[in-house]
């Protein structure tokens, strides 16, 4: 009989610091509230009762970006709406992370001119990339799940 | 580029009051992230306690330049970007740019994809509809509404998915008719929702339309009579609920909307409640008119078949020498349309929705413009938004119903 | 045609020098500069066309000039009509009077002319930019503006483009 078992019946659990950081991180994630186009219905269909969301931890979408960790940049970003973006994500307190949702954050879309920022990852760093016009609200769920995973494979000697 | 620009005062002295000034209002900005304006729109306000005194639109932040870059592709290619304007109404979209160029080089269109059309465009009304209804709620903290109208679209939804594959950017209707015939569960889809969906009408009335707390915040805000309507350039739902009956529908019928039997409610107070009371109207008779269109729908092609615009079906191309060479034209070169302009309208769920297509003979559009209704209607709001309070604003911009996709293009 | 349009048009023809053609059933009619807003007080208040539809303009750059042809839709409410007013407008110095005390919702529309083409509208109470960001140059619309064409990503071109490509550090 090892220590954890004597320990575990006695009521006390053992593990690492990381497991507890990263657990304790993707269990509660808020994000910010910043649709912005099509793929902001999706997101809204996501928050539905047929998809969701809530399970994950994500039940409110907080509109202050003081409150919230993830900002999912969920449609298509002008070039007036560049700086807006940029000063919100600087506004975010650490950890943070991004998601761009949809064809047009991540990479331009359908759109090739003069107005649209060709990809979200111009402005600010993005962890997942989730393709689709708009992507299905599973697409986003999944887009989610692979975050968790990528967080929970965070180390704590990487976050200076 | 992701430099914050100054703006300083002198900049909008000419638009806000002498008070604001000399200090004695607050200006105070709604800014482009924000949980009520249903999009990125930013108001300037100015308010005096908790009243405003002025309201200043600022608009932009998603201008996506559809119209220069349908320039540069072919008619039957651009069909794909006309979902993304007003992105709650994607299926009259499609038919607006459809009808207009079908008018250009004068193509028909056979009797059963004009009976499909209206289905499906008249199920997508009711679809944005309901997202007007949750988002409501949601504005004035009855946020039950929202999950019941969500399960309702998400049926609404199933349906675009089983013709098309798509839930929301469909490109289903293109110039000549639809892209392919719907499958044999269509008619059974619809038929269950026709049958579950008039009880579920009832259901969100029950919940708001004689509530003492929705009556409080909604009657009387935001009255707009109707020669004031008129001269801001109003139209749909905002329009009838002032009193005066204009729906394109049944003023000058398209895609075969005379042979259906349905009203057109009006109202004519002109405030809030009425125009809550008109789209939950509208709600009831579209379903109307999807059922009648469902009956009526007529066996036949769905797809004109003059190959110079439309292109042949894909299984004749190894056995017929016209089809190939119609098909290889059609995808390289586009074809050719006579020169001339013209200006086609349709009844979108927020408005008018005209198109002004003009060509130069070419394969590419010279020149389209897209007269979207929320332009015109949100021109209104910092008149109807004077002297009431904050609260009340968020009410109002919920009850015009803009989509900023529509706005700005 | 029906016969108010009739009338209509006897009274634009008579009054302001207008030109009439049709094209697939839509009533075009081409006006000068001048004329332009006592037609639409004449249109709002006599003839019942009481709704502005929309306005907007075409560029023609570089074959035809006059360059530019600015639109004005009126659609009538009571009557159920709908008619297309042209006037032609120069490339060296565009105006044009401003509309908007007969219509209002003018203001925003002419505000996008000037935005997107660059035609000025004397007597505008607030004539700046609505959907371009204040500081921009150009004028999006217009023929010789160019659309902003990025290249595409491809296997062979992704390790260039890469390289080039401002992303964000942190």
């Amino acid at each position: 009989m090892g220590v954890e078992q004597k320990l575990a019946n006695m009521g006390a659990v053992t593990t690492t610091l990381e497991t507890v950081v990263n657990w304790s991180r993707t269990r509660a994630m808020w994000p910010l509230l910043f649709g912005l186009a099509c793929c902001a219905i999706e997101m809204m269909a996501a928050e539905g009762a047929h998809y969701d969301m809530s399970r994950f931890g994500m039940e409110l979408m907080r509109p202050s970006p003081r409150q919230s960790d993830l900002m999912i940049v969920a449609g298509r970003v002008s070039r007036k709406m560049a700086p807006v973006l940029r000063r919100l994500y600087d506004q975010m307190p650490e950890p943070k992370w991004v998601i761009a949702m949809g064809d047009c954050a991540s990479c331009g879309g359908v759109f090739n001119n003069y107005a649209v920022v060709a990809g979200v990852d111009e402005i600010v760093p993005v962890d997942i990339y989730i393709a689709g016009c708009p992507p299905r609200p599973e697409a986003l769920i999944h887009g989610i799940m692979t975050l968790y995973d990528k967080v929970n494979h965070e180390k704590i000697k990487d976050q200076a | 580029m992701t430099q914050l620009q100054e703006v300083s005062v002198d900049d909008i002295k000419h638009l806000v009051s002498e008070r604001a000034i000399q200090g004695e209002t607050v200006l105070l900005n709604m800014g482009p992230q924000h949980p009520s304006t249903h999009g990125v729109l930013r108001l300037l306000l100015e308010l005096d306690g908790e009243t405003v005194v002025n309201c200043i639109p600022d608009i932009g932040f998603l201008h996506t330049g559809i119209e220069k870059n349908m320039e540069s592709k072919t008619y039957e290619k651009a069909n794909v970007m006309t979902d993304r304007l007003d992105y709650l109404n994607t299926v009259g979209n499609n038919l607006a740019y459809s009808m207009a160029v079908e008018k250009l080089v004068e193509l028909d269109v056979p009797d059963r994809a004009q009976s499909i059309r209206v289905i499906l465009a008249e199920l997508q009304r009711i679809a944005s509809h309901l997202i007007w209804l949750g988002t409501t709620g949601l504005d004035v903290a009855a946020m039950s509404t929202f999950l019941y109208c969500f399960r309702e679209r998400e049926s609404i939804l199933d349906i675009l998915e089983l013709c098309s594959g798509q839930r929301m950017m469909t490109t289903f209707i293109r110039p000549g008719g639809l892209w392919r015939d719907v499958p044999v569960e269509f008619e059974a889809a619809v038929r269950e929702f026709i049958k579950i969906f008039p009880r579920r009408v009832d259901e969100y009335e029950a919940l708001l339309s004689r509530n003492p707390l929705f009556l409080d915040r909604t009657f009387g805000i935001g009255t707009v009579t109707a020669e004031e309507a008129l001269n801001f350039g109003m139209t749909g739902p905002p329009l009838r609920a002032s009193g005066v009956k204009w729906d394109l529908r049944k003023a000058r019928p398209y895609s075969g909307y005379e042979q259906y039997d349905f009203e057109v409610p009006t109202r004519s107070e002109g405030d809030v409640y009425a125009r809550y009371i008109v789209r939950i109207e509208e709600l009831r008779q579209s379903l109307k008119i999807v059922e009648q269109a469902l009956n009526k729908m007529p066996l036949g092609p769905v797809r004109s078949s003059d190959h110079k615009f439309v292109p042949p079906p894909r299984s004749e191309i190894g056995v017929n020498m016209e089809a190939l060479i119609h098909h290889f034209k059609l995808w390289t070169e586009g074809y050719s349309t006579p020169k001339g302009s013209i200006y086609n309208a349709v009844e979108s769920p927020r408005g008018e929705l005209g198109v002004y297509l003009v060509s130069d003979g070419g394969p590419k559009p010279y020149r389209i413009h897209w007269r979207t209704p929320s332009f015109d209607n949100l021109q209104a709001l910092p008149f109807m938004a004077k002297g009431v309070l904050v609260a009340d604003l968020v009410a109002i911009i919920g009850s015009v119903d803009i989509v900023l996709g529509d706005v700005d293009r | 045609m029906q016969p108010e349009f009739e009338t209509t048009i006897q009274v634009l023809k008579k009054n302001f020098k207008a030109q009439v053609s049709e094209f697939r059933g839509d009533v075009r009619v081409n006006l000068p500069a001048e004329s332009i807003v006592p037609a639409g007080k004449m249109l709002r208040d006599e003839l019942g066309f009481n709704l502005l539809s929309t306005m907007t303009a075409v560029d023609y750059w570089p074959e035809q000039k006059p360059r530019f042809d600015v639109l004005y839709q009126f659609t009538s409410v009571t009557h159920i009509l709908s008619l297309s007013v042209l006037v032609q407008v120069p490339g060296i110095n565009p105006s044009l009077p401003t509309i908007s005390g007969v219509f209002k919702n003018a203001i925003w529309r002419e505000r996008e002319l000037w935005d997107m083409f660059g035609i000025k509208f004397e007597g505008h109470p607030d004539l700046r930019r609505i959907l371009m960001p204040a500081d921009w140059e150009g004028h999006p619309l217009r023929k010789d503006y160019p659309l902003g064409y990025e290249e595409p990503h491809f296997t062979f071109n992704f390790e260039e483009i890469d390289l080039r490509k401002p992303y964000a550090k942190e």
